[in-house]
């Protein structure tokens, strides 16, 4: 990539004042660092990405209120978080968590596992309980 | 606490967190190597896929090496020893952490990006591989220094407690690092050589799963994906493929100009001018892995899914692992 290809496009980073650095040639065919704002392939990628897990949390709330699934699947997806990562932050087996997402289970579950969830979520265990519609 | 504890430590932004830490590092301690050396030494090179591990929900597709090797193995080439500690409790960790401070010692982290409050919402993922340098303590503050900013930052003692303690894969568990002894001189000249057999070992290895053999890999699943898991799926994948090649820290082209950079360097520092052009080529192919992101994401851009568009990047693949595999048989032989 020459220097004056490297792409200024529009990206998230730009409110969090941040911009990437790359590898690029300059006229002298010597390598230079230089601040690209963003390329859009990438952007458009990670939009994506981003698109997809609202779709996944939004999916999780609309099982929640068909009683399909404990708000704990919502929060997960809410967080961007899977099975191995929450059970991970619980300190759980992937199937124990996996088992508290069945609202059967979830409403057996006791006030200390609750609160860790809750823990977890930065939530109280009141919001936990629930989503806002 | 609020005394001030401020390290005279000089921030230089890098393209990767991990090669700017060692840079920033070994800086502060009297030596001056370049990101592009630390990641051609440590032969941070490479390509991998592993179709059997899924984050967030496709498979891995790497570029580089793992976490942490890049700065074993450039320090052991170049001679300076690294001491690394993990912690199962955040209180011994943050002890460890001040007394370091206190002995006027800045020090390598190893954290998750999630919890990381001055990244973009859109950037934090349960990413657990980030590197940064804490180099003080100001009214409460841990005064930070991460390669990917521009200028330093800052973080409370319960943020960065956050961030060390992130959960799930490469867990950091707190953490620690930082060089404890230098040579009188770098040994850099076997220390490159070093580095680039092993890369070119790597990218060349008969095993499915790195180097040129996994680039094919990917291009032959490229080709079928469509039909077995739909357009949706593998759009969703190809875009897994970009970010991990293009997002922060890689320099641009899933590494190879910092690759490039390195080699260019490397003519210099041990006198082998074949290595300017190999560091020209090394270019040429890294505009082609930025071709073919850009190709892959005309694709994922309108969501279509003509099977003719994934054809097409599945032979630009091919090309390039071609012109690798040939590139790191002849590199092996000019050093």
């Amino acid at each position: 990539m020459k220097k004056k290809e490297v792409p200024q496009d529009k990206s998230h980073l730009e409110k969090a004042n941040i911009k990437d650095m790359v590898y690029a040639v300059d006229e002298n065919g010597e390598y230079t660092a230089e601040l690209s704002t963003g390329w859009e392939p990438k952007s458009i990628a990670l939009d994506n990405a981003i698109q997809e897990i609202e779709e996944r949390t939004a999916a999780a709330k609309a099982r929640f209120f068909n009683n399909e699934s404990s708000p704990i699947e919502y929060y997960m997806e809410l967080h961007k978080m899977d099975i191995p990562i929450l059970a991970s932050y619980m300190g759980l087996w992937q199937w124990r968590v996996k088992r508290h997402l069945k609202p059967s289970v979830f409403r057996k579950l006791s006030a200390k596992t609750l609160q860790k969830y809750a823990d977890v979520f930065e939530i109280s265990i009141g919001q936990l309980k629930g989503i806002n519609e | 606490m609020s005394e001030t504890l401020k390290i005279d430590f000089s921030h230089k932004q890098a393209a990767h967190c991990e090669n700017g830490v060692v840079s920033n590092l070994m800086r502060h301690n009297g030596f001056e190597v370049s990101e592009p050396m630390v990641f051609g030494i440590g032969s941070g090179l490479l390509f991998s896929y592993l179709p059997f591990i899924k984050v967030n929900y496709a498979p891995v597709f790497t570029y580089r090496v793992l976490p942490g090797l890049v700065f074993n193995r450039f320090a052991k080439r170049v001679g300076i020893k690294v001491k690394r500690e993990k912690f199962s409790s955040p209180k011994k960790a943050k002890a460890r952490l001040d007394e370091n401070l206190k002995n006027n010692n800045p020090v390598g982290l190893q954290v998750g990006v999630y919890n990381l409050i001055y990244f973009p919402d859109e950037y934090r993922f349960h990413f657990n591989a980030h590197n940064m340098v804490v180099y003080g303590k100001k009214d409460g503050q841990y005064l930070i220094s991460d390669p990917v900013m521009e200028s330093v930052t800052s973080l409370t003692e319960r943020q960065l407690e956050k961030v060390r303690f992130a959960k799930g894969a490469f867990a950091p568990k707190g953490h620690i690092y930082y060089p404890t002894a230098f040579p009188e001189k770098l040994e850099l000249e076997s220390a490159i050589a070093k580095g680039i057999k092993q890369t070119c070992r790597d990218m060349t290895a008969p095993v499915p799963i790195v180097g040129v053999k996994a680039i094919r890999w990917v291009a032959k699943n490229i080709r079928k994906w469509p039909k077995k898991i739909g357009a949706k799926k593998t759009n969703h994948y190809l875009g897994q493929i970009v970010r991990m090649q293009e997002e922060i820290g890689t320099g641009g082209g899933g590494f190879r100009y910092i690759y490039a950079a390195f080699l260019l360097e490397a003519a210099d520092e041990i006198h082998n001018e074949k290595l300017k052009k190999f560091s020209k080529e090394m270019t040429e192919i890294g505009d082609l892995w930025r071709d073919f992101a850009l190709d892959a994401s005309r694709i994922y851009k309108n969501r279509s899914s003509e099977s003719d568009g994934y054809n097409k990047i599945a032979d630009q693949l091919v090309a390039i692992a071609n012109r690798e595999e040939n590139f790191f048989k002849r590199l092996k032989k000019a050093i």
